[in-house]
């Protein structure tokens, strides 16, 4: 005997769960797979950056609209999500790079997007007192902060099985087929069936894709973070450089976050990863350089999450370009944190009315499509 | 001064910790002419159990006991046998291509071995009571430690609880220095005697028997003993002042200045997990044991896992499970070198004998649920200084397990990434789940598995072989 | 809490604990000198303030954190004392890049 519901969520990652929670604010009864937890991958153990700041263009429209939602996070979800919004600041170390950042700023204001601000030297130590004297300035996005990503994670799926989604953890997907248009997907001794179905499976997802006969050119990678002992406050906004890997934030316990995107070697198949020491050794390295007080922090822990990486380094979002009823939402990589609450919205609207406000046309999965 | 180090970039064996497994396992590696490192974090090699035995100023070779000396003999073999041994070497790294993360003396260094054999031996079981984060509260092996190792002695008011045969001993040896034990609590649940009982014949012929009714009546003729414990709390401003206790149904406390607790030990399992070991859970020690086949080889090719982390045995136990290693690991790099040493069968044979008796100390000493177990205000996770109760509301609103748990409180984040509490929040989840321990798990656990600093991290040598090595993997 | 026994024919070395000299013994390790010295040596936690001491001794339970040449949050039970070696107390969350 089959289940019926009015859609099947495959991933329980924060696009799935935030896609799960707007289909029952609209009303709709989802069902939500998850082969091991919500958050487990890189939802849950991302570096929580809440950012605009550097988005492709193409991600923009998408960006904005998500960050409306998180700045009212607690009013969705229930939960603050330790969500802080002290700013994202991208630091240009040389003068070229800072001559990048202006002319990027002046692109963005060419197409009437104002969230990205430039600023000189002055206000970048007004910013970040703690970064090391010689950068001429950078771009501040001053609505970005940051959030506890596993916390936010569960928040979300939490809220959406409050609101009516069947939630089931810790069983793989399995049998996807469809039937008298109608998708099918076995999950251990159950079986569910709607009329919609959600590929919201991260780097599992291009195998999905794939598996329906929608390949797409996607890879499983796992960016290696580093977090610090409790330190007492001394930055407040998101740090990036602009000319090396290195994203760096202080969370409101004093832990400091260490990131930037280098990878580690991702086994999906035991959901496993091996970390690059070397690489990690740059990080730390860039750090050495460019906090000088930060050099006897000691580091506790280190990991990587596994996920999805578009060759074009852009999310697929919409419906498939082959199967009707079938919606894609993965392949974030690297940046789909800040996105995860307006895509469930967008996904939402797409799934119901057929159509969304919000431009996502450089995101669609006919870009891959032969 | 000089800060040791490795000297190369590569060895046949590296062993991880120089107490009893690590020690025959090196000295074995080593005299089969295998490129073997044993690391080491402490001062001096010996482990825990030979804590300093090779420098600790307690002379009188009775007070810590024969077994205490037996083990000088295996740190002269492993000196002597030409492994390079670096001791105040931290291990914060191990991966399946069995690439080494350590720490010397402020220095990091990535070295590469054919074969490891870990033999992080055991740490002392949590003891969850209201009040043991409180300044004087320790526990007994931290007694012993400074005890053997700076000859340090309890003053004032000292208590001490819990069960075991650690616990026993360090009593008698605290008396036979002159030293005063107030109060010691017994929390052997008397049950467990009984149930104890199918296993008392093995325990009766292993080695254990007589040294331990001894040392047990020893310390009963002069130091004040209570039996069947059933609750202990620590009390104080700032630090321990009162301890209470309940024993057959009757409430006391009294005044104490030092508070010893001791309920057993476990496999210190960090970094082993971390590596992507295996492990299962072990009901009747209540704990996690890596899963290992006949020679010690763990779920991650190459890692062998020898002595206490590979399920608690006692020293007797670990040195033949280093030696059973270490001959697998000579077998499969160094063939021909085995052949003046002893063979697979007769290690075999003589683990099998020293693991005689196990499953009565074992059902004897398995410590009591509401020991494990903690309620209300109690503090699990030390170092986040997460409670009982705050555990039990998480479950209640949805954590189902360790790793979810960390979105809802930061159990097990701290410095000491769960040594202190990973077993306790294992058992309360399942309880308060209705599940089995098995099916809670544990902490997925991380490198670096101690504490490192960004400068050291920053300046690891750049070297060749480890850079392709990790590009390899 | 401890006192020395009287046959420890070790070495004296001198270490400064919060300014104060005092004589601990070759192979000491910090934390254990600390507890010799008789001094009040309490840490306050990074999270609470709370008041701790040692409470393993062997390197797992990171009670005894503490301040060397400058160098915070080192493991006092696991670092062998040396002459002039400066020891502070760590209160609360550790100040860096002092």
């Amino acid at each position: 005997m089959n289940t019926r519901a009015d859609a099947i969520i495959i991933g329980g990652g924060i696009h799935g769960c935030s896609t799960a929670l707007h289909l029952c604010l609209r009303g709709l009864r989802p069902v939500l797979i998850e082969k091991d937890y919500a958050g487990r991958h890189a939802s849950g153990v991302n570096a929580g950056g809440v950012r605009q700041l550097t988005r492709h263009m193409a991600e923009i429209p998408l960006s904005l609209r998500s960050m409306d939602l998180w700045e009212h996070i607690e009013d969705l979800v229930d939960d603050s999500c330790g969500f802080d919004n002290h700013g994202q600041v991208l630091v240009a170390e040389m003068e070229d790079e800072f001559e990048l950042c202006r002319e990027r700023v002046a692109e963005l204001n060419l197409h009437g997007f104002t969230h990205e601000e430039l600023i000189d030297a002055r206000e970048l130590r007004r910013l970040v007192p703690a970064v090391a004297e010689n950068s001429p300035g950078g771009i501040v996005s001053r609505r970005d902060g940051a959030a506890d990503p596993a916390r936010t994670t569960t928040a979300f799926r939490r809220k959406a099985e409050r609101l009516g989604t069947i939630v089931r953890e810790g069983i793989a997907a399995s049998n996807i087929r469809r039937e008298n248009k109608i998708w099918c997907v076995d999950a251990g001794q159950e079986s569910f069936e709607a009329p919609i179905l959600v590929n919201a499976a991260g780097a599992w997802g291009g195998q999905m894709a794939a598996g329906l006969g929608e390949p797409m050119s996607v890879e499983a990678v796992a960016p290696m973070l580093m977090i610090t002992s409790r330190v007492p406050e001394f930055i407040k906004p998101v740090v990036i450089l602009r000319g090396r890997k290195l994203s760096f934030k202080q969370f409101r316990n004093g832990t400091v976050l260490i990131g930037g995107g280098y990878l580690a070697t991702p086994y999906p198949e035991t959901n496993d990863t091996v970390l690059d020491w070397r690489k990690l050794q740059e990080s730390a390295q860039t750090v050495f350089e460019l906090f000088p007080m930060m050099r006897s922090a000691t580091i506790v822990r280190a990991w990587a999450g596994i996920e999805a990486r578009m060759r074009d380094d852009l999310p697929v979002i919409g419906p498939s370009a082959k199967h009707e009823g079938l919606f894609h939402q993965f392949g974030f990589s690297l940046h789909g944190f800040q996105l995860g609450p307006g895509a469930g919205a967008v996904m939402a609207e797409l799934i119901v009315t057929g159509k969304t406000n919000t431009p996502i046309d450089g995101l669609r999965a006919e870009r891959f499509a032969s | 001064m000089t800060i040791p180090s490795p000297k190369r970039e590569e060895y046949d064996v590296a062993v991880i910790g120089a107490g009893p497994a690590g020690l025959a396992g090196a000295a074995l590696t080593g005299k089969a002419g295998l490129a073997t490192l044993l690391l080491d974090e402490n001062i001096g090699p010996g482990g825990q159990v030979w804590r300093a035995i090779t420098t600790t100023p307690v002379r009188d070779k009775g007070i810590l006991g024969e077994d205490y000396w037996s083990g000088m003999h295996l740190v002269d073999e492993a000196r002597g046998c030409g492994a390079e041994i670096v001791q105040g070497a931290t291990v914060w790294s191990l991966d399946r291509n069995l690439e080494i993360g350590i720490s010397v003396g402020g220095a990091a260094h990535l070295i590469k071995a054919k074969r490891v054999i870990l033999a992080t031996g055991a740490l002392e079981r949590p003891f969850p009571i209201p009040g043991w984060t409180l300044p004087g509260v320790m526990t007994v092996g931290a007694a012993q430690t400074i005890l053997k190792s700076s000859g340090l002695l309890p003053q004032g008011r000292t208590v001490i609880a819990g069960q075991g045969p650690l616990l026993w001993l360090l009593a008698a040896q605290i008396l036979r220095m002159g030293g005063t034990i107030d109060l010691v609590l017994d929390t052997t649940d008397r049950r467990n005697y009984l149930r104890a009982l199918p296993h008392a014949a093995a325990f009766l012929a292993s080695p254990y028997f007589f040294k331990g009714l001894a040392m047990m009546r020893e310390v009963r003729a002069r130091a004040r003993v209570v039996s069947g414990v059933t609750k202990i709390e620590a009390a104080g401003s700032g630090r321990v002042e009162t301890v209470s206790y309940e024993a057959g149904g009757r409430n006391e406390s009294l005044p104490a200045d030092l508070f010893l607790l001791h309920q057993g030990v476990v496999p210190n399992v960090n970094l082993a997990m971390a590596a992507g070991v295996q492990h299962t859970w072990n009901d009747r020690q209540l704990c996690w044991s890596p899963a290992l086949d006949a020679h010690g080889e763990s779920s991650v090719k190459g890692v062998y896992v020898a002595g206490d982390g590979a399920g608690i045995g006692g020293a007797l136990v670990a040195v033949p499970r280093g030696q059973v290693a270490a001959r697998a690991v000579i077998d499969t790099l160094k063939p021909d070198a085995g052949a003046g040493l002893p063979d697979h069968d007769s290690l075999k044979a003589a683990l099998a004998r020293a693991e005689r008796g196990r499953a009565f100390l074992d059902t004897l000493f398995r410590p009591p649920r509401q020991f494990r177990i903690p309620e209300g205000e109690t503090i699990v996770c030390r170092c986040e200084e997460v409670t009982a109760s705050d555990i039990r509301q998480s479950v209640a609103i949805g954590a189902t397990g360790p790793n979810q748990l960390k979105a809802y409180r930061r159990t097990g984040m701290g410095p000491c990434q769960g040594r202190l509490c990973g077993l306790t929040v294992t058992e309360l989840m399942a309880e308060a789940r209705g599940k089995s321990p098995s099916e809670i798990g544990y902490y997925r656990l991380r490198a670096p598995v101690k504490p490192i600093t960004v400068s050291e991290l920053a300046s690891l040598p750049k070297n060749e072989s480890a850079t392709k090595a990790v590009e390899r993997g | 809490m401890f006192r020395r026994i009287e046959e420890d024919r070790r070495k004296p070395v001198e270490i400064i604990v919060e300014g104060q000299s005092i004589t601990a013994r070759e192979g000491d390790s910090v934390a254990a000198a600390l507890l010799a010295s008789g001094l009040e040596v309490r840490r306050a936690t990074a999270v609470s303030g709370e008041p701790r001491l040692p409470y393993c001794m062997m390197g797992v339970c990171f009670d005894c954190l503490v301040t060397i040449d400058g160098m915070g949050n080192r493991q006092g039970c696991l670092v062998p004392v040396r002459d002039g070696m400066r020891i502070e107390i760590q209160k609360g969350k550790r100040e860096i890049g002092r």
